[in-house]
């Protein structure tokens, strides 16, 4: 990081927000998607981020991941400041520790599987290798595939390889079973929960399906740029029981 | 989409131009470098044409030439007679020596005759810009060619000296005048006009004809033929009369000097306007076909939606042929403004060496009419594929996204076993295989640009080949001397003698028509010594080929015309003498690049004319240090009919060169540069575009700004790497073609292109690409990794 500032509190926390605000726009015509947000978030945890549309949720999460700034408010990283960090620091950022998930998985059409997630392992500084992150989401078979040859299934579960071959410390999922059906939608979550387990990846995942905070750690629901409800699950359930 | 002014989907139309307004500008532009070339050079070339057709209409320039040594006065009568003829003027043509001060060397040049004191000839008339012609009955008035008197500053009123045959005498200025014979006004084998070191004059008959011992005999015809009439027939009926007066064969206005020059320019931009905007338009037609390719494939929901609304088909491509037709008009409205513009430039520079009395550049309707059906119809046709998708959208199909870009097949997946390829560059080569047309069409589009820059720094390349060639190589004299009438070989010595005189090689020129079976040539058959040193013809590496006993050497182009190669022998008419016809066998077929040659051994040319052992004419070489004072010398000795100097006549063509050709070369690097930046810009906007939410996928996952534009630009740069060497190779191509179709009767362009031509070229090509790579890499920067990844391809 650019200006790494020490950790005030405990250093088990993933992230440590304080007072984020992130107004889009100024005058009358400003628009207020965060509104002095505070959380602590737990190394490891699952965390299923619920909330209508224009909640606030995916600002949130665009601002942790390194791809939004606030406007005002501090962000801290494992004692590391993301609120005030260069650009080229945030991109180190999202490098070394960010994996995201897409709705739309955002493959690159033009590689295989194996290239797409080798396209980020190459960058990483201890990946793991292609083939073994597509193992840990049940594609061995396909790694030769281009993306055109795949369901949107398999396609989301590339993307989630990709995100996790970096290991990285934190998952950004964004909405990654909206595109789905719901069979293939829970063998995506079943695939988020293994590596969350297996790697321990602080993982946090946007979703408008309320029966997918089930499987959570811990469920967060935005309403109008706050935490409306910040609750944990003490028991989770797995993936594969879900339906909606 | 009706009543209202303007409805919403032309609303739309606008919005879409605005938002493309980048791409949009740039094929505009270079459809306004396609249309203002047709506009200016076609223009031009009509102007130009009219402009002399009504100048020699109006001035009654002749359609054939007929000299002669010494023809009786009363002949003219027969002349008049023959059939197809509808006016004859006789007159006396000398040449004079002009005193006019000053240190260089001296200006030479012709007297004409004016047949009738005080009034107009029937033919050839002069357009006077000052002054009047000689009062009747005077005999020391002289009116002057316009570029001779504006150079040397004379005015009506003033008095100048001259010698003419060897006499020298004063004569009073009384106007200045342009003549339809002298729009050209360049000195016989010379290659460009010098106003200072050539001039023309008039004076009434009587004046000249007592000085050169001509009273009551011309020595040319000049004729004004009948509509329809046969001009073969009349060239072979005026011979045959004024053959036993030494007529030298007359000639039609192809083989007239000024004419002939005029004519070349003309055809070279008519080659122009039909070789250059074509290019434009394809290259124009290519980028509006990427770019609405990429607008109806971005907007296909919206098509969709339209559709099932009820907008028909009809509707639907109206609606994208008015995307393509406002770039047309765009292009079209500035390249006709700069057409204008440009085409003014040109005729202001063209008038700088042919002078008319009036050179308007003009362009009528139907001159901007081609130009908008041409700029409209490589639009329309670039649009075509594209709106005809739009329009066979079903709705429902429509409303799909597109399945996706299939990279599974052909040369593409095969990477996969490329171990050493990092993957940046594995979708950057899949990117091209997968779009190999748009990639070709990339590549063509730089080509084309490539191409027009070599040719470009081609013409430089080839007129500086012919500089060489002709004044360094072939003409390794400094000066050479005609005499007015053959002398002995004593008067050789003579000049040998005079200070300053390095080397000296004598020549005697007779005009002469060479026929080879049915074709014919009128030409100067040039004797010249066993070994010629410094007027030579020479073969491809620089050898003296010099003529044998019997033999004759025939420039290229001269054995073109008759069609005849080495091993031929062909028929030398001469017109002296006993106007002996020569069997000569051609025993090479050296290339000239500036005139014509054909010579021959000058004791076989004596002997064949039988009047003894004389010359006509000199090339010397001169001491630097002594050339003013032989130059003075010489204009006070008698005989001397002219006398060309090597070093202006290169300074005076180089400077021509430099102008003219400096602009031609400026303006084609400039619209090679368009077309480069264009196709360049637009290709990779559009890679962009298709690609967005790939590289901001990138950015997201940690990607550098720099991975990022890798990936976009490399395509660029290995689509340029292709194109290149394919552009430098089909720039070299229209350089051949354009060496062979701007060839003309008065010089030919060598096909030469220099390692720096193709450097240079390459250089432009690939900083315009650059330029547009950055012009998008700033986008990158402005990538909106969060809305790109939100919204759906």
């Amino acid at each position: 990081m650019a200006s790494p500032q020490a950790a005030p509190g405990r250093t088990d926390h993933t992230y440590e927000v304080r007072g984020l605000s992130r107004v889009y726009g100024d005058g009358p015509a400003a628009v207020h998607a965060l509104r002095g947000v505070d959380l602590d978030v737990p190394d490891g945890e699952l965390i299923v981020v619920l909330g209508a549309s224009g909640s606030g949720k995916s600002t949130f999460l665009n601002i942790l991941g390194g791809l939004d700034r606030a406007s005002s408010g501090t962000v801290m990283f494992r004692g590391q400041a993301l609120h005030d960090a260069s650009d080229a620091a945030l991109t180190r950022y999202r490098r070394d520790h960010v994996g995201f998930v897409f709705q739309f998985y955002n493959l690159m059409p033009s590689l295989t599987a194996r290239e797409n997630v080798a396209l980020v392992t190459e960058i990483a500084r201890d990946p793991m290798d292609p083939g073994e992150a597509l193992a840990l989401v049940g594609l061995e078979q396909r790694v030769d595939h281009f993306p055109s040859q795949m369901s949107g299934g398999e396609q989301q579960r590339v993307a989630i390889a990709r995100a996790i071959a970096k290991r990285p410390e934190v998952m950004m999922c964004d909405e990654p079973t909206g595109a789905l059906d719901s069979r293939t939608g829970v063998r995506v979550l079943e695939a988020l929960q293994n590596v969350n387990r297996e790697l321990g990846a602080t993982t946090f995942l946007i979703t408008h399906n309320m029966s997918v905070g089930d499987m959570a750690d811990r469920v967060i629901v935005f309403a109008d740029g706050a935490i409306r409800e910040n609750r944990v699950n003490r028991k989770p359930v797995r993936a594969s029981e879900l339906s909606w | 989409m009706r009543g209202a002014p303007l409805g919403v989907l032309d609303r739309k139309v606008l919005r879409d131009l605005w938002r493309m307004r980048g791409q949009v500008f740039a094929i505009a532009l270079v459809v306004a470098a396609g249309v203002s070339i047709q506009v200016s050079m076609g223009g031009l070339t009509v102007s130009l044409a009219e402009t002399r057709a009504a100048y020699y209409e109006r001035y009654r320039f002749a359609d054939v030439w007929a000299p002669a040594v010494r023809a009786p006065q009363p002949l003219a009568e027969t002349l008049r007679a023959l059939d197809g003829v509808a006016s004859v003027e006789t007159r006396i043509i000398a040449p004079v020596l002009f005193e006019l001060g000053g240190e260089g060397p001296p200006p030479s040049g012709y007297v004409q005759s004016l047949p009738h004191d005080g009034a107009e000839p029937a033919v050839n008339a002069l357009h006077l810009t000052e002054g009047r012609l000689p009062a009747p009955g005077s005999s020391d008035e002289a009116v002057v060619l316009d570029s001779f008197a504006a150079e040397h500053g004379l005015a009506a009123g003033q008095r100048m000296t001259i010698t003419l045959a060897g006499r020298r005498e004063s004569v009073t200025i009384t106007g200045v005048a342009l003549s339809p014979e002298w729009i050209y006004a360049i000195a016989p084998g010379q290659l460009a006009p010098d106003p200072a070191l050539f001039g023309v004059i008039w004076m009434n008959e009587a004046g000249v004809a007592a000085a050169t011992g001509m009273s009551g005999a011309f020595n040319e015809a000049s004729v004004r033929l009948l509509r329809g009439a046969s001009e073969p027939a009349v060239r072979a009926a005026l011979d045959q009369v004024l053959a036993p007066y030494g007529a030298a064969g007359a000639y039609g206005r192809r083989d007239q000097v000024s004419d002939a020059f005029v004519t070349a320019e003309i055809d070279q931009m008519r080659t122009m306007t039909r070789l250059l905007p074509p290019i434009f338009l394809i290259v124009a037609a290519f980028l509006v076909n990427i770019v609405v390719s990429r607008l109806v494939a971005v907007e296909r929901e919206q098509i969709g939606l339209l559709r099932a609304f009820g907008y028909t088909p009809v509707q639907i491509a109206g609606h994208y042929l008015k995307f393509a037709s406002v770039i047309a008009v765009l292009g079209l409205a500035a390249g006709a403004a700069g057409g204008a513009w440009l085409g003014a430039q040109m005729a202001g520079m063209i008038a700088e060496y042919y002078h008319f009395p009036f050179l308007l550049f003009g362009v009528d309707p139907a001159g901007y009419a081609v130009a908008a059906l041409l700029a409209l119809g490589a639009v329309m046709l670039g649009a075509a594929g594209a709106v005809r998708r739009a329009a066979r959208l079903e709705p429902a199909e429509a409303m799909r996204p597109p399945a996706p870009a299939d990279y599974s097949r052909g040369l593409g997946a095969g990477l996969a076993r490329l171990k050493g390829l990092d993957h940046q560059s594995r979708m950057v080569l899949r990117q091209l295989l997968r779009f190999p047309l748009r990639a070709g069409l990339t590549g063509l589009g730089l080509a084309a640009s490539g191409a027009l820059l070599v040719c470009a720094f081609y013409f430089s390349d080839a007129v500086e080949a012919m500089v060489e060639d002709y004044f360094t190589l072939a003409n390794r004299h400094d000066l050479s001397v005609h005499l007015s009438d053959p002398r002995a070989m004593g008067a050789l010595d003579a000049l040998a003698e005079r200070p300053g005189v390095m080397e000296i090689e004598p020549f005697r020129a007779e005009p002469v028509r060479l026929r080879f079976e049915q074709r014919e040539v009128m030409t100067a058959l040039t004797g010249v010594v066993d070994d010629p040193r410094l007027a030579r013809l020479t073969g491809p590496d620089g050898e003296t080929i010099a003529p044998v006993p019997g033999g004759l050497v025939l420039s290229r182009d001269l054995a073109d015309r008759l069609g005849v190669g080495p091993g031929g022998t062909v028929t030398a008419a001469l017109t002296r003498g006993a106007r002996p016809e020569l069997a000569l066998q051609v025993i090479a077929t050296p290339q000239t690049w500036v005139g014509s040659g054909a010579q021959m051994r000058l004791d076989d040319l004596n002997r064949a004319l039988g009047d003894g052992d004389v010359i006509n004419g000199a090339v010397l070489r001169v001491d630097a240090d002594e050339a003013a004072a032989l130059y003075a010398a010489l204009k006070d000795a008698p005989g001397i009919a002219g006398m060309q100097f090597n070093a202006e006549a290169r300074r005076t063509f180089q400077a021509i060169m430099d102008e003219s050709l400096g602009t031609v070369i400026g303006v084609f690097i400039l619209f090679a540069s368009v077309i480069a930046l264009g196709v360049a810009y637009n290709a990779v906007r559009v890679s962009m575009a298709e690609r967005d939410r790939e590289l901001a996928s990138l950015r997201v996952m940690g990607f550098s700004r720099g991975d990022v534009s890798y990936i976009l630009l490399a395509e660029a740069a290995l689509i340029t790497l292709i194109a290149l060497p394919a552009g430098l190779a089909a720039g070299a191509l229209l350089a051949w073609g354009m060496s062979l179709s701007m060839s003309s009767d008065v010089f030919r362009l060598p096909f030469v292109i220099s390692p720096a031509s193709f450097a240079y070229a390459g250089l432009i090509l690939v900083v315009s690409v650059a330029l547009s790579g950055a012009l998008v890499r700033r986008r990158i920067d402005r990538l909106d990794m969060v809305k790109v990844l939100k919204t759906r391809e």
